[in-house]
């Protein structure tokens, strides 16, 4: 029998009982089934048919087996792609806007003002503004003829977008995404006491020690976490095809412009959910790992 | 323990589906009555048309909202029927509009009356996307007098397996065009045709003396898309005297292709072209410009470019001094004689076709509004601002006589042109053209390239039973 004192969790079960849980949850599994499971399925099963978006094979898809996740895997473009997706998520999604994001909220932790205002909202409004309108900012900016960085740079003739086009794609992914590594980190470190911070500060810690021993071991969870959705939101971005198209000659085809490319340009539906469930399966092991990462942290 | 492992595995799963889940649902139509709907005394009806106004097309889509639509909503009212008709615009690349209609289709939704290439009604027809004409709309369909002024050739642009799935609304064909203020400075003829690929490229060197200019713009390079294929490729394959599908095989990347891969290679290598601007995502557009600008020499195009992109009027990049700057010649073969059917002249050619969507609710008025769209006075309208080639001779023998360059196309280029085949696999085909251009340019050497293209075209038809690289 459970005494009175015992913690919540256990006793909601007891209370409500098997149906009315059943009953509370059940909106959230259908939903869960009707938007994620169903349409994992369907794109599994769609990856072992033949299915085009025209002609015959859109009328009448063919069952092919396992031939489209043997295609993809042994496609040299597939792994090129992953490759690049690879660079990108490291790039831009952990190396540039988690560490430029911590790096601003960390400098502007304890600053008031129109510095920090200003600062906040030049961050913010490149996270805000519309991906289309972005892109063809990015595009003016970088062009080879009448692009804004080479006037400023003195460098007329420099075909940025492409003789690097994958690194363009990886700033402008950086310049785009920081804002939310920033307010994350911002709020992060306000959970750590000033008391710490004081202490720190008193025993001569440097910069990087006070991070280290005094900030880091606080937020590790937000630091996880942030990781977690920005890879996972790199992962599968889209909109770098809005500058680059994924070229030239596929050096910046992401796996999101990939599956495009096939699925939708080259009309393969079915070897294109055959691309996705792969993509869902490595998004997976993303997930997996810094899951497992965040569990550590609690005390054994 | 076990409890939280399970649990981090779902909810990473529920992570990772949201982020990729591609979801489809399935095709297919059913035989609708052609007379649904066909007594509604109020109904709307949309078109749907790779054309907008102020942008690509803005002459095409111009005339359908200021010409078009209000004549035929006038001609209903005076028949007592309220008729709202709705433009549904846009400005995009090729690919992007197709996806787009065959994404409609499929969901048996989208406009009720669409343009669409001539090359697309193949597999659109063996998608089930279309019915032909006469399903949709009833014996109307065929009894319609307008064919009786459409060349059968014409007709073949809208026609799969022996029935009419639409209306063409004209032809076109392709030339080289030339900046005459530039071939005077390069000490090269106002009266320019050349007769071999060599002639080509003595003029892309005499105009590559000339300071800041690029010498020719022969489309390549998979950014560029079909263009490349239908502007570079197939023309140039056409004069080294092979056809892409012939004989129920497809070209590989035999000693024809090697010719093509070639003179890429001899433009892009020699610095006669800009290698560059056939990478660039918005290349194509960036040619037009410079072409109107006076820094490109020769430039492939079809009779689009002159009407839509040059001119001084609705172009997109309008370039004022077209009618005494610019001239055109026939694309040559690669030696005389030498091209298809012993020809030492090539073009090929496409068009669009309008068509109805198999789900409208109203199938008669759409028809009826079809019909009109293609009636000579609707026709006459749509070329008064700027002529083109329609699919009607009737309309033809009118408008035409006031235009050089589409007098010479009609007269001179379709007698020798060639059409793409309508087969669904051939879209994969080209755009495994586009990438042995592509290799050629970003410097592989056309025999490797053209081996890399046999070995991706076997792959896509089936096998090298299907190829011929003779």
């Amino acid at each position: 029998m459970a005494p009175a004192t015992s913690p919540p969790a256990e006793t909601g079960s007891a209370v409500l009982g098997r149906r009315g849980a059943a009953a509370f949850v059940a909106p959230a599994l259908v939903l869960i089934a009707v938007f994620l499971v169903f349409p994992a399925l369907w794109t599994l099963y769609l990856g072992v048919t033949d299915y085009r978006l025209t002609g015959v094979a859109a009328a009448r898809p063919r069952f092919v087996g396992a031939e489209n996740y043997t295609g993809v895997l042994g496609d040299g473009e597939f792994h090129h792609s992953l490759w690049l997706t690879l660079q990108f998520v490291g790039g831009s999604a952990i190396a540039g806007q988690t560490v430029l994001g911590f790096a601003l909220a960390w400098v502007l932790r304890d600053r008031a003002g129109p510095v920090k205002r200003l600062v906040e909202g030049l961050v913010l409004l490149a996270w805000i503004l519309p991906g289309s309108v972005i892109a063809f900012l990015w595009i003016a900016l970088l062009d080879r003829d009448a692009g804004t960085l080479n006037a400023l740079l003195g460098t007329p003739g420099t075909a940025w977008l492409l003789d690097h086009p994958l690194a363009c794609v990886i700033v402008f992914n950086v310049w785009r995404g920081t804002a939310f590594s920033m307010m994350l980190y911002g709020a992060a470190l306000g959970n750590v006491p000033p008391s710490h911070l004081e202490t720190a500060r008193l025993a001569g810690a440097t910069t990087w020690q006070t991070l280290r021993d005094a900030v880091f071991p606080r937020i590790r969870g937000h630091v996880l976490t942030s990781l977690l959705l920005v890879s996972l939101w790199t992962f599968n971005d889209f909109t770098p095809f809005l500058i680059t198209a994924g070229g030239p000659d596929h050096r910046s085809e992401i796996l999101a412009v990939y599956v495009y490319r096939t699925a939708l340009g080259d009309g393969r539906l079915g070897f294109g959910a055959a691309i996705s469930l792969v993509m869902i399966l490595v998004n997976l092991v993303i997930a997996l790992g810094y899951l497992r990462a965040l569990r550590e942290r609690r005390p054994a | 323990m076990d409890h939280s492992g399970r649990r981090t595995i779902a909810a990473a799963a529920a992570l990772a589906l949201a982020g990729t889940a591609l979801a489809g649902c399935s095709g297919g139509g059913s035989p609708g009555d052609p007379d649904r709907g066909a007594k509604a005394r109020n109904y709307t009806l949309t078109i749907a048309r790779n054309a907008i106004e102020g942008g690509k097309n803005t002459g095409e889509a111009e005339w359908i909202t200021e010409t078009v639509i209000p004549r035929f909503v006038a001609a209903q009212k005076a028949k007592g029927i309220t008729a709202k008709v709705v433009f549904q615009g846009s400005g995009v690349d090729d690919e992007p509009y197709k996806t787009k209609l065959s994404l409609d289709l499929k969901s048996r939704s989208g406009a009720d009356i669409m343009d669409i290439d001539g090359i697309w009604v193949g597999e659109f027809a063996q998608a089930g996307y279309l019915r032909p004409l006469a399903d949709v709309a009833g014996p109307r369909a065929d009894a319609w007098d307008g064919w009786a002024q459409i060349p059968k050739a014409v007709q073949g642009l809208a026609t799969f397996q022996g029935k009419r799935y639409g209306i063409p609304a004209g032809t076109d064909g392709r030339v080289l065009y030339y900046n005459k203020r530039l071939f005077a400075r390069a000490g090269l003829p106002a009266n320019w045709q050349p007769n071999s690929w060599d002639d080509l490229r003595t003029a892309g060197r005499a105009l590559k003396k000339v300071p800041g200019v690029t010498p020719i713009q022969l489309d390549a390079g998979t950014a560029m898309g079909e263009a490349t294929s239908m502007q570079g490729v197939l023309p140039l394959l056409a004069g080294a005297g092979a056809e892409i599908y012939a004989n129920g095989k497809w070209t590989g990347g035999g000693a024809a292709f090697k010719q093509v891969l070639a003179l890429y290679s001899a433009i892009y290598r020699e610095g006669l072209g800009d290698p560059r601007l056939q990478q660039e995502a918005k290349g194509r557009d960036k040619s037009f410009a410079e072409f109107a600008a006076g820094k490109i020499g020769i430039l492939a195009e079809g009779d689009y470019f002159w009407r839509d992109v040059i001119n001084p009027k609705t172009g997109v990049a309008k370039m004022p001094s077209r009618d005494q700057d610019v001239g055109y010649a026939l694309i040559p073969a690669i030696a005389p004689g030498k091209g298809i059917r012993g020809q030492s002249h090539v073009s090929m050619s496409g068009g669009a076709v309008t068509v109805l969507n198999p789900s409208t609710k109203h199938p008669q008025q759409a028809f009826e509004l079809l019909a009109f769209m293609n009636s000579p006075e609707m026709h006459k309208a749509r070329t008064a601002g700027t002529p083109e080639i329609t699919s009607r001779d009737d309309v033809n023998r009118e408008i035409l006589k006031g235009d050089p360059l589409l007098s010479f196309i009609a007269g001179k280029v379709l007698p020798l042109t060639a059409y793409r085949p309508g087969i669904a696999l051939y879209p994969q085909v080209s755009a495994a053209l586009q990438e042995a251009t592509a290799a050629v340019v970003s410097g592989k050497s056309p025999d490797e390239a053209a081996a890399q293209y046999t070995k991706k075209l076997e792959g896509i038809v089936g096998g090298a039973g299907n190829v011929a690289t003779g």
